[in-house]
């Protein structure tokens, strides 16, 4: 992985010195909230629900067992002992005291970490595809592009007071594991007809109170020509996009209000005379960043231990069919470490777990881990003969959960038990779905699912491209969930669509019962997934089953 | 339309630890949502409020949130402060823990 040179290491200590300044002078009273909160703000502090919340930039979802350890560490010096890994694959912790964030900040940058630019109208933590660099249906690993892309990026004066936030994903793969057309630029990297790598750019797309699937503006750009033409994109939406509503102000909106073509051609013409002031110098520097993302030196064994487990453990069997991926090395795996626990919070982990990742990561793992959006942690490159100690580990700390894109693998924001913007709780209804789905022993039979929660518009939760998605709002003060079916995150993005009328938070869980039990009846076999069955049949005969009273009035 | 005035607590965020604090009968600031001033009276609610937003070196976040009384004590009336008195639903930690 990318290490830290000398200026990035002064740069964030330079922060770190800086925003203990800040506290300080905000402590003594030299400094009105007012005036601190953009600061905070800078440096990933928010003032949420019932405590401040620090959120840890952990770009393209990429660490080490070092980085880890340090969490681990911070979560039990200055927090509660666990941390909450986001749907934009940072870390956020829920307790901390203004007091000691500067402390906190300084053990970040430690490790070579920081929260800059996870908040305010900046371009945030780039994200990328969290097998990265292990995928068997790899073109390219594109963390080196996301590296590129975070250190232009960062503290550029010139979009560091953007209309809105702004977010770049990256993959390297057809299969979409970055949901990139739900971000305002995504980035695919592909080869052309004739051998040349480059990227397909998409923009405007976002999910939020108006979700849009994003566009494709290049279907091929040069690899050397990404960082004038994203400037350009930049530069269009900076002297186009709205200042005068918050809620026009994403570039889907841009997009949207002036046409992709209309779009395009700005860009175009902007990113002729950007590709100019370019004097290759970033393509040293890209040269050097892949480098830093050069594959592991894979160890040659036999797998024998990993087949005769699979042959003699069925609850390891069971555990491998979901939890592992193809790596690109057929003696390796890509193995995901689900923290999605039945009943347990969807992407909270302790320091303890965090230690136990850390060193199986070390011991096993070429010392790489990843963070998904899907608020679990991946070990990228396992090395077949290792996973069935790696299981009998994280079965001891309960991390060896066999769920992943099951349905109770949910995505859910942190609602309104944290977040000072959430409409409705989300966490609950996770942690019911699944509870409710393991005593019925239903979840393997169900099969691939993606259930995603949001407990506000602002859809931090992806509710809009789940499976099923579910979204809480505050309908006349009592908490009211809608569904939305059909929703999907990958290459072929789509928005889901409302079902109906909402449901109670006690009728919320039952509705989803119902749901999957008109699923099971109607799919054509086992192997039909939920969305197949959705797309087959469309939203009727699950509005029927979600809203019985429908059908009896009818008859 | 002028919305008619109901019943308040006065509630902030204490600005070191930004635990969830509210206005008392004796001008303290408590945990216990309990032991808030009940607040009748919108002149004295917002006189409060605007003395509250002064003293920027204890507190953040200063509101008006809407109560109501039961047995004597004030009881929010939303879900949302209902959640602040006690902290994340997900797993009793916090303040329902703590205090």
């Amino acid at each position: 992985m990318y290490n830290y040179n000398e200026f990035d290491k002064e740069f964030i200590q330079n922060r770190v010195h800086q925003f203990r300044s800040q506290v300080e002078r905000r402590v003594d009273g030299s400094l009105t909230e007012d005036e601190f909160k953009p600061l905070r703000l800078m440096n990933g502090l928010y003032l949420q629900l019932h405590a401040y919340m620090l959120r840890v930039a952990i770009p393209y979802g990429t660490l080490n067992s070092a980085k880890m350890r340090q969490l681990a560490f911070i979560a039990d010096k200055w927090d509660k002992g666990y941390g909450h890994f986001t749907t934009r694959q940072n870390i956020q912790y829920n307790w901390p005291k203004l007091s000691d964030v500067p402390d906190m900040l300084q053990a970040l940058a430690d490790v070579d970490m920081h929260a800059i630019q996870t908040s305010g109208n900046c371009i945030r933590n780039v994200t990328a595809d969290h097998f990265a660099g292990a995928s068997a249906d790899e073109v390219e690993d594109p963390r080196p592009t996301a590296e590129l892309l975070r250190q232009w990026s960062t503290d550029h004066p010139e979009f560091a007071f953007l209309g809105r936030k702004f977010k770049f994903a990256v993959t390297g793969s057809e299969n979409d594991r970055a949901v990139i057309k739900a971000h305002d630029v995504g980035l695919r990297v592909l080869r052309n007809d004739a051998g040349e790598i480059g990227y397909e750019v998409i923009v405007g797309g976002g999910l939020g109170r108006t979700p849009m699937i994003g566009k494709v503006l290049r279907t091929f750009l040069q690899r050397e020509d990404l960082l004038p033409y994203c400037e350009a994109i930049m530069q269009v939406y900076n002297a186009l996009g709205r200042r005068d509503n918050k809620y026009k102000a994403r570039i889907k909106i841009t997009v949207h209000e002036n046409g992709i073509d209309k779009i395009r051609e700005l860009v175009e013409d902007r990113f002729i005379i950007q590709r100019a002031a370019f004097g290759g110098y970033d393509q040293v520097l890209f040269a050097d960043i892949k480098e830093a993302f050069a594959s592991p030196d894979y160890i040659n064994a036999d797998t024998d231990g990993f087949d005769v487990s699979l042959k003699t453990d069925p609850a390891f069997r069971s555990f491998a069919d979901t939890n592992l991926s193809s790596h690109k090395n057929p003696d390796y795996a890509i193995v995901s470490i689900s923290i999605k626990k039945h009943g347990a919070t969807p992407g909270d982990a302790t320091s303890d777990q965090m230690r136990v990742m850390a060193e199986l990561a070390e011991k096993y793992g070429h010392d790489e881990l990843r963070i998904s959006h899907e608020q679990n942690v991946i070990l990228p490159h396992v090395h077949k003969s290792h996973i069935p100690a790696i299981y009998a580990e994280l079965r001891k700390v309960g991390l060896a959960t066999a769920n992943i894109g099951l349905i109770s693998d949910i995505i859910a924001c942190p609602g309104m038990d944290y977040c000072a913007l959430a409409t409705a709780r989300s966490i609950p209804i996770a942690q019911q779905i699944a509870t409710r789905f393991e005593e019925l022993k239903l979840e393997h039979d169900i099969g691939q699912l993606k259930i995603k929660i949001s407990g506000c518009i602002n859809a931090c939760g992806h509710h809009h491209v789940g499976h099923i998605g579910i979204l809480g709002l505050d309908r006349a003060g009592v908490e009211s969930y809608q569904i939305t079916l059909g929703g999907d995150g990958t290459q072929t993005a789509t928005i889901g669509k409302s079902a109906g009328r909402g449901f109670s938070y006690t009728e919320i869980v039952p509705a989803i019962e119902r749901l999957i039990y008109a699923y099971l009846d109607i799919r054509n076999d086992a192997n039909e997934t939920f969305l197949e069955t959705y797309r087959r049949l469309g939203l009727e005969p699950f509005k029927i089953a979600l809203y019985p009273e429908t059908r009896i009035a009818a008859e | 339309m002028v919305r008619a005035y109901t019943p308040k607590v006065l509630t902030a965020n204490r600005l070191i630890e930004g635990d969830v604090v509210y206005y008392g009968h004796n001008g303290e600031w408590v945990l216990s949502h309990d032991d808030a001033l009940f607040l009748e009276d919108e002149v004295q609610a917002n006189d409060l409020l605007a003395s509250a937003n002064k003293q920027a070196a204890l507190l953040v976040g200063a509101y008006l949130a809407d109560a109501a009384l039961e047995n004597g004590k004030p009881i929010p009336t939303h879900f949302r402060e209902d959640f602040r008195t006690r902290g994340p639903s997900n797993y009793a930690h916090g303040k329902q823990a703590e205090v």
